[in-house]
C-alpha cells in the first residue's frame, strides 16, 4: 500500500472516505443524487459560479468573519494564546449560511423550484429560509417537535422569512427524525425539490460539497493568522454534531503537519450515562441517512436517541470524513458535558462580551483542559460557530432562572 | 445460481396464468406470537409470496403506517435475531411459500453480513430487499447474498429511467419490485394506466417477473394491477389492520380477512 501524501483528496469516486461515506439511499433518490453530483462537478469548473458565490458571501453574509484575539480568555487560562474565529458574526448568526448559499446557487443551476431542509437548533433552518427568501424559492423546513419547543425564536424567524415549518412527530422528535422526514419529502417530490442538507453527512456528494462550501472558514483563518502572527496556528478547536463547522475549519489545514486539530463532541450528561451525543467516543460504525459512519446504536443496529443540551449537537451520527479522520488519527476527538458547556458559555459572556451558541460553548469548554499547560506562544483557534441569543431560554432554564 | 422458492413460485403462477399476491407484514408486530400467527395464516389467505419486514428505528422510505408497525415491533422486543426465528418457526409447517426479508441495512450490518447470510439461509429466507442498498453499494451485501444462493430483489421507481434501469437490473434476481409512485410506502394509489406504460418500458430491458407495489389497498385495485403485472404487492393496508385490531386475535383476524379479499381480486384475473 502506498503512503497517503495528502489528507485532502477524499472522497474517492464512489464517495468513500476509507470505509465511511457512500450512497446508502432508496433507489428513487439515486438518479437525483447522481444528477446533483454532476451539477456540483460542473459548478466547480465554472468561474462564474465561484464569483457569484464569493460576491454573495461578502455582501450578503458579511464575510470575511474576524479572527479575534480573545485577550481575557487567554489571560484567564494563563497559557496558550486564544483566537476566536467569529462565525457568529455572519448574517443569521452562524456558519450554516456559508453552505446554504452554495447549495441554493446549485439548486437554481439545476432548475429546482422548491427547497427543503432539516434543522435541529434552527440555525440551519433559518439560514436555509434566508437564502430561499433571498432568491424567491419556496421553502419547507422539517423540525422535530421537541426542538420546536426549545428553539421557539428560530421557529418564528423561519416563518417571518416565509418558510413553512413542518413539525416532526415521529421517533424521538429531534434532528434525526427531521432528517428522516425531509428524506421522505424528497422521495415524494423528486421532480422540483432540492434538499439542502445542513451538515457534512448524508449520501455522497453531500459530505464533500458541504465541506467545500464551509472551507471558507479555514481558508480565511489561515490568511488571517499569517497576517496577525506571521505563522500557522498550532491547535484548531471546534465543536462537532454532524461536524460541518469543524470540517470547514480543519480541512484547509489537514496537510499541515504542525497543526493539531481537536473536535469536541457533546457528552450530554456524561458518556458513561449513555445520555450523550458523542458518536465517535460512544458509538460504533453503522449505516444511517445515506452514509456509513459512527452511530449511536444498540447491538441490534437500532439507532438510539442522542442527548445534548444543545439542539444543534443532538444527533446520533457524525460526518463520514470525521469518522475517517478519527480512525487514521489525524484529528483528535474529545468531548464536553452539558454542564461543562454551560460553564464555558457563561465565562465567554463575562470575559469576552460574546454570547456564544451552546454548540460552540462545547469547543470553548475544552480550553480548561487544553490551554493552561501550553506555552504562551502556542496559538489556538476556536471556531465560534454561532451566536447564543437563541439559547438564552435553555440556559436560563438550566441555571434555574425565571425570565 | 440454483432456483429459489421465488423462482419456482413465479414459474408455477405463470403456468397457472395468474399474477402473484405478494404480502408485506412487519416481523414481531404487534408481538412475536401474533406476528407468527399472521405469517402462518397468510398462505391460506392467498399469499403467494411473503415479505417479512425487518423492524428499524429510522425507516426513511416508509410512510407512517409501516413506521408505526416497526416501532410497535421494536417495543415488543423484536430484533433481527427474533425475525429470523419467526421465519424458521414458519418454515416448520410451510416449506413452499417464498419468504423475502425486507428492511434497511444497518441491523444486518450490525449482525455481520457473513453470519447474517448463514443464519438467514438456515432460517429459510429466499430473498432480500434492502431499501437503502442501491446498485452503487452492491459489494456490501448484494454480491455476497447472490453467492450464498439468495435472491436479491431490487426496486425500480418512476425515477428509474432507461439510462438507470440496466444498473438496477444488474445483480438483481427473483423479481423486480416496481414502486408505482415516487413517495413513501402507503402514500397514494397508482394510476393503472401510468403503471402499464412504465411496465411496457421496463419489460423491454427486464427479463425478471415484475411485481408492482405502493398504494394498493383493495381487491379491486389489486385486480387492476394483476392484469398488467406479474404480481401485486400489498403492505400498508395489511399492516394498518394490526393498529385497528381491538386485541391481538382481532388484529390477526382483520389482517387475514383483508388479505383474503385482496387475494380474491387478484385470482379473479386470468391471463391464459
Amino acid at each position: 500500500m502506498t503512503q497517503l501524501n495528502t489528507f485532502r483528496a477524499g472522497p474517492d469516486e464512489t464517495g468513500h472516505f476509507g470505509i465511511y461515506g457512500g450512497q446508502f439511499v432508496a433507489e428513487t433518490l439515486m438518479p437525483l443524487i447522481l444528477e446533483l453530483n454532476e451539477a456540483y462537478e460542473s459548478s466547480k469548473k465554472d468561474p462564474e459560479f465561484a464569483a457569484q458565490l464569493s460576491g454573495l458571501l461578502k455582501h450578503f453574509v458579511g464575510r470575511e468573519s474576524p479572527l479575534y484575539f480573545a485577550e481575557r480568555l487567554t489571560e484567564h487560562y494563563g497559557g496558550a494564546k486564544i483566537y476566536l474565529k467569529r462565525e457568529d458574526l455572519n448574517h443569521t448568526g452562524a456558519h450554516k449560511i456559508n453552505n446554504c448559499m452554495g447549495q441554493i446557487l446549485l439548486a437554481m443551476r439545476m432548475g429546482k423550484k422548491r427547497i427543503i431542509a432539516e434543522t435541529g437548533a434552527g440555525q440551519h433552518g433559518v439560514a436555509t429560509a434566508t437564502v430561499a427568501a433571498r432568491f424567491g424559492l419556496k421553502c419547507a423546513i422539517y423540525m422535530g417537535e421537541t426542538d420546536i419547543e426549545r428553539q421557539k425564536p428560530n421557529v418564528f424567524r423561519m416563518k417571518l422569512l416565509g418558510a413553512e415549518v413542518i413539525p416532526v412527530t415521529s421517533g424521538s422528535r429531534t434532528l434525526k427524525d427531521a432528517l428522516n422526514e425531509a428524506l421522505r419529502d424528497w422521495v415524494t417530490n423528486v421532480a422540483d425539490t432540492f434538499y439542502i442538507i445542513g451538515t457534512v453527512a448524508g449520501p455522497h456528494p453531500y459530505p464533500e460539497l458541504v465541506r467545500d462550501f464551509q472551507n471558507v472558514i479555514g481558508e480565511e483563518t489561515r490568511r488571517q493568522m499569517m497576517a496577525q502572527e506571521g505563522r500557522l496556528p498550532d491547535t484548531l478547536l471546534a465543536c462537532i454534531g454532524g461536524g460541518s463547522n469543524a470540517m470547514g475549519l480543519f480541512h484547509p489545514f489537514l496537510d499541515d503537519d504542525s497543526v493539531e486539530m481537536i473536535g469536541v463532541e457533546a457528552a450530554g450528561h456524561g458518556i458513561e450515562t449513555g445520555q450523550h451525543a458523542a458518536s465517535l467516543n460512544g458509538g460504533t460504525p453503522g449505516i444511517l441517512h445515506g452514509n456509513r459512519t459512527y452511530l449511536l446504536q444498540d447491538e441490534d443496529g437500532q439507532i438510539t436517541e442522542a442527548h445534548s443540551i444543545s439542539a444543534g449537537l443532538d444527533y446520533p451520527g457524525i460526518g463520514p470524513e470525521h469518522a475517517w479522520l478519527n480512525d487514521i488519527g489525524r484529528v483528535k476527538y474529545v468531548n464536553a458535558t452539558d454542564s461543562e458547556a454551560l460553564e464555558a458559555f457563561q465565562l465567554c459572556c463575562k470575559l469576552e462580551g460574546i454570547i456564544p451558541a451552546l454548540e460552540s460553548a462545547h469547543a470553548l469548554a475544552h480550553l480548561e483542559t487544553l490551554a493552561p499547560s501550553l506555552p504562551k506562544d502556542h496559538l489556538i483557534v476556536i471556531n465560534l460557530s454561532g451566536r447564543g441569543d437563541k439559547d438564552i431560554f435553555t440556559v436560563a432554564d438550566a441555571l434555574g432562572v425565571e425570565l | 445460481m440454483s432456483e429459489t422458492r421465488i423462482d419456482r413460485r413465479f414459474a408455477a403462477l405463470k403456468a397457472e396464468g395468474r399474477a402473484a399476491f405478494v404480502t408485506y407484514v412487519m416481523a414481531g408486530d404487534p408481538n412475536y406470537d401474533a406476528s407468527l400467527e399472521v405469517v402462518k395464516g397468510l398462505p391460506a389467505a392467498g399469499a403467494d409470496i411473503i415479505e417479512v419486514g425487518l423492524p428499524f428505528t429510522d425507516p426513511m422510505a416508509d410512510g407512517p403506517a409501516i413506521q408505526q408497525a416497526g416501532l410497535r415491533a421494536l417495543a415488543a422486543g423484536a430484533t433481527l435475531r427474533s425475525t429470523l426465528k419467526l421465519i424458521s418457526d414458519f418454515r416448520k409447517t410451510d416449506d413452499d411459500t417464498p419468504i423475502v426479508l425486507m428492511g434497511y441495512y444497518n441491523p444486518i450490518y450490525a449482525y455481520g453480513v457473513d453470519s447474517f447470510l448463514e443464519d438467514a439461509l438456515k432460517a429459510g429466507v429466499d430473498g432480500l430487499i434492502v431499501v437503502d442498498l442501491p446498485s452503487e453499494e452492491d459489494e456490501e451485501l448484494c454480491i455476497p447474498a447472490l453467492k450464498a444462493g439468495l435472491n436479491f430483489i431490487r426496486l425500480a421507481t418512476p425515477t428509474t429511467d432507461d439510462h438507470r434501469l440496466p444498473t438496477v437490473l444488474a445483480n438483481s434476481s427473483g423479481f423486480l419490485y416496481y414502486v408505482s409512485i415516487a413517495g413513501t410506502t402507503g402514500a397514494a394509489a397508482p394510476k393503472p394506466s401510468d403503471v402499464a406504460v412504465a411496465l411496457e418500458r421496463i419489460r423491454k430491458t427486464a427479463k425478471l417477473p415484475i411485481a408492482v407495489g405502493f398504494g394498493i389497498r383493495t381487491g379491486a385495485q389489486a385486480a387492476e394491477i394483476a392484469r398488467i403485472a406479474d404480481g401485486a404487492v400489498v403492505g400498508t393496508a395489511l399492516v394498518e389492520q394490526i393498529a385497528l385490531g381491538t386485541d391481538d386475535q382481532d388484529a390477526v383476524k382483520r389482517l387475514l380477512a383483508l388479505a383474503t379479499e385482496i387475494s380474491d381480486g387478484i385470482k379473479s384475473v386470468r391471463k391464459n
